[in-house]
């Protein structure tokens, strides 16, 4: 396969992870402001900031406001990380790899394209907002259907793979990161009304705010949130299964090509740690520093991959 | 009751003969057609866009703004061409390919034609189409132009012309394939009544064509590849849509370099190379060390691959000398010299002004005339007599003495028309056809090929950049 193909795939499905990201993230920050009676706009904030667009949001924007907030997510072509310029970038990847993808998953992806280009073609009125959340996370599973029910198990699924996996897991840890204070047992008053909206937030942030009582009590506590989604392998956006899922797609590449590369000693190590390392460790180590340096490995990872799978553009 | 509104008394209707009655080719479909409702058909046709939309079977204004992304015009009603019309057509057809052959290969070596008097020399020579880099050199398997759109012309029950020969990189090829797709999609009863023959192999043969043509360095399996501009290429869905149809990569000049005496892709693995090479590519692009050196959409050095037999370029550079505007109006003598036998399609009349008694003709005949500048293309410095004004057609006469070789005239065709739904129904508009020829050791021409279809009434003006549409195209079984 091309390098620069593998690159094109790479990218399509790490833009159109986090264009699912970012809807899941503007989702998560409505429900806050709802539930609230104050001011909203330092929800906006953290927002703003999951999200990694918090000082191009101020290059743009000379005041906070909600509804500015929604828009720079949603819509603004300044922001490369919006919704609408992750699906047009994803878009414009599918159409450069077509011939690596099978009919129906660019057609889901060109029609996502099409449905969202006419959707956001305006400013969203708040009342829209459930409309096109539900549209997005509807068109990308559609994408996701079509991807997983058509595509043969091959270097092609692995690229595709990896790319929304260190897109995922990048997601995670900067969520983690930009509410980790609240999870810190120091600051937070256990059970007051004001946590359990931050906590349910970070959990709604990645859809995982039902599942996590499955798995834990219904009683939401800083250190399960935690452990949900850095260490449980069975929660699909949490760190632990995302390297779960590298690794894998790595290994069946390293098969295929009968060579292995620095990227593969560096998603096997990050794996160990995840799943060795308690979360009762990581906390008295320090969460912020442990995902800051998550988030540099996993960055480095991805430079890794593009060198030793020749990606070009 | 089924009524061509608005017909061109002029023009023959393949479809509707003069006494309302349907021609024998289209009797099984016009039954169907009279049976249909009239709201389920306008229904269907923007199903059919929504196909094509979501398909993304678009081509790209030039720029860059996905936005700029357009359809071309679909019309569901086939054009529908009987068994026997085909074997004349195809006849015609491979014997004129048989002779673009022969011809490049006698321009490119001993040049007999030009020696036996034929042509003249100068025409070859001065012409931008000829490369002097091809002399002395055939091609794996002395094929020059292996994939052909010829297009042609109907005035009449038994009047085809010739109108180009496309034998550089003709494209709508994928247009054909996605017609019929469409078409079977949306009205497979229409395939179970009339016996249509199939198109959908075009891809399977393109590779099987390509493949066999491979250079005699290869060993083993031939790796093709499709050579596109790029994404922003008019023609981009088309290039990836043959790739993906063949099942082969599609590269752009960038993902190539020569190394070691081969043309090699950069792959995931290091660099592999490539045996043919179906290059949608001009020729000037091809190589910026040989041609053009400002192209940035070449390989550096592949006309040295080429030359040392290392890799198979389809179509072959240079094979523009064939299908120039200049060159056409000899192609009866071509055919005839390389065949032994008279062509078998017409060209259309072509008067050549650097012959005085032809220029006497066509100063006389104007108002009748299309007179074209032997070089130019996309319409310009072309004088349509019929729609001239006087003093257009005197200004036009002025330019004519001034420089005569640089004009040929030809008259003004009548173009056969083939209905498209319209609200009320159907209606009459003119239509041309370009059959898709592949040629390696032997010639196949697809039963069918891509109808253009002037929307506007009365247009003449067929081509898409133009607000031209296309037909799905039917050769039946008979």
């Amino acid at each position: 396969m091309l390098g620069r193909t593998a690159n094109g795939l790479y990218w399509m499905f790490r833009y159109i992870e986090r264009a699912e990201n970012g809807a899941r993230l503007i989702d998560a920050g409505l429900r806050m402001s709802l539930t609230r009676s104050a001011s909203t706009e330092g929800d906006w904030d953290g927002v703003l900031q999951s999200a990694g667009v918090r000082e191009l949001y101020d290059e743009v924007h000379d005041t906070l406001t909600s509804a500015d907030a929604i828009d720079f997510l949603l819509r603004d072509r300044a922001n490369p990380s919006s919704v609408m310029s992750c699906i047009e970038a994803g878009r414009h990847n599918a159409r450069m790899v077509r011939t690596a993808l099978t009919r129906e998953t660019w057609e889901a992806t060109n029609e996502c394209w099409i449905e969202m280009r006419a959707l956001l073609a305006k400013k969203a009125r708040p009342a829209d907002m459930p409309e096109i959340i539900d549209a997005i996370k509807r068109r990308a599973g559609l994408i996701r259907g079509a991807f997983h029910g058509t595509m043969l198990r091959n270097e092609i699924f692995n690229f595709s793979r990896i790319g929304t996996f260190i897109e995922r897991a990048d997601n995670t840890a900067r969520i983690l990161d930009v509410k980790y204070y609240v999870l810190l047992p120091a600051v937070s008053a256990v059970g007051s009304s004001m946590d359990n909206v931050q906590w349910e937030s970070i959990l709604r942030s990645v859809s995982a705010h039902r599942a996590y009582g499955w798995v834990y009590d219904a009683e939401l506590r800083p250190a399960n949130i935690a452990d949900f989604l850095i260490s449980n392998g069975r929660m699909p956006r949490s760190l632990a299964y995302c390297y779960e899922k590298i690794v894998s797609n790595l290994g069946y590449l390293a098969r295929e090509y009968g060579e292995r590369h620095a990227a593969h000693e560096t998603a096997e190590q990050t794996l160990e740690s995840l799943r060795n390392r308690s979360i009762d460790d990581i906390m008295d180590q320090g969460l912020h520093e442990y995902l800051e340096e998550f988030i540099s490995h996993n960055n480095r990872l991805g430079q890794e991959i593009t060198d030793g799978y020749r990606f070009y553009h | 009751m089924v009524k061509n509104k608005g017909t061109t008394p002029l023009a023959f209707d393949e479809m509707i003969n003069a006494d309302s009655s349907p021609r024998q080719p289209y009797s099984t479909y016009h039954q169907w057609y009279a049976s249909q409702d009239r709201n389920r058909l306008i229904a269907k046709s923007k199903e059919a866009e929504n196909i094509f939309r979501k398909t993304g079977i678009t081509f790209a204004v030039y720029g860059h703004a996905d936005s700029s992304e357009k359809l071309i015009p679909f019309d569901l009603i086939p054009r529908i061409i009987s068994g026997r019309e085909w074997r004349r057509l195809a006849q015609g057809i491979e014997q004129r390919v048989i002779a673009l052959n022969a011809f490049l290969d006698d321009i490119y070596h001993k040049q007999e034609i030009i020696r036996a008097g034929r042509i003249p020399r100068e025409l070859i020579e001065k012409n931008d189409a000829f490369l002097p880099q091809m002399i002395g050199f055939r091609p794996p398997g002395g094929v020059y132009t292996h994939i052909v759109g010829t297009d042609i012309v109907r005035t009449g029950e038994d009047q085809f012309y010739v109108l180009e020969d496309n034998a550089r990189t003709p494209s709508g090829v994928s247009y054909m394939l996605e017609n019929r797709e469409t078409m079977m999609q949306m009205f497979p009863e229409l395939f179970h009544e009339n016996r249509v023959r199939p198109v959908e192999n075009y891809p399977y043969l393109l590779r099987q064509s390509l493949s066999s043509l491979a250079p005699p360095g290869c060993t083993g399996k031939p790796r093709v590849a499709v050579l596109t501009p790029g994404i922003y290429n008019s023609a981009f869905y088309e290039h990836a849509f043959l790739a993906d149809m063949m099942g082969v990569e599609l590269v752009e000049g960038s993902d190539l370099r020569v190394i070691d005496g081969k043309v090699k892709m950069r792959t995931t693995r290091g660099y592999e190379a490539i045996d043919v090479l179906y290059r949608r590519v001009d020729d000037d692009f091809l190589d910026p060390l040989t041609f053009r050196p400002d192209s940035a959409l070449g390989i550096p050095g592949i006309m040295d691959v080429y030359r040392a037999g290392n890799i198979t370029i389809a179509n072959a550079p240079g094979t523009g000398i064939s299908d120039d505007k200049a060159i056409y109006s000899y192609m009866p003598e071509i055919v005839e010299f390389y065949t032994g036998r008279k062509p078998l399609l017409e060209n259309v009349p072509t008067w050549r002004c650097s012959e005085p008694q032809s220029l006497k003709y066509v100063l006389e005949h104007l108002e009748e005339l299309v007179v074209k500048e032997v070089h130019g293309s996309g319409g310009y410095g072309m004088l349509v007599g019929p729609t001239a004004n006087k003093r257009e057609r005197a200004a036009f006469a002025e330019k004519l003495k001034e420089r005569p070789g640089n004009y040929i005239a030809q008259p003004t065709l009548s173009l056969s028309t083939v209905p498209i739904l319209v609200n009320k129904g159907i209606a009459p508009r003119h239509v041309d056809l370009r059959p898709y020829v592949l040629v390696s050791d032997k010639v196949q021409i697809i039963p069918g090929g891509l109808t253009r279809v002037a929307l506007k009434e009365g247009s003449l003006v067929v081509n898409s950049s133009q607000g031209g549409g296309t037909k799905d195209t039917w050769v039946l079984e008979d």
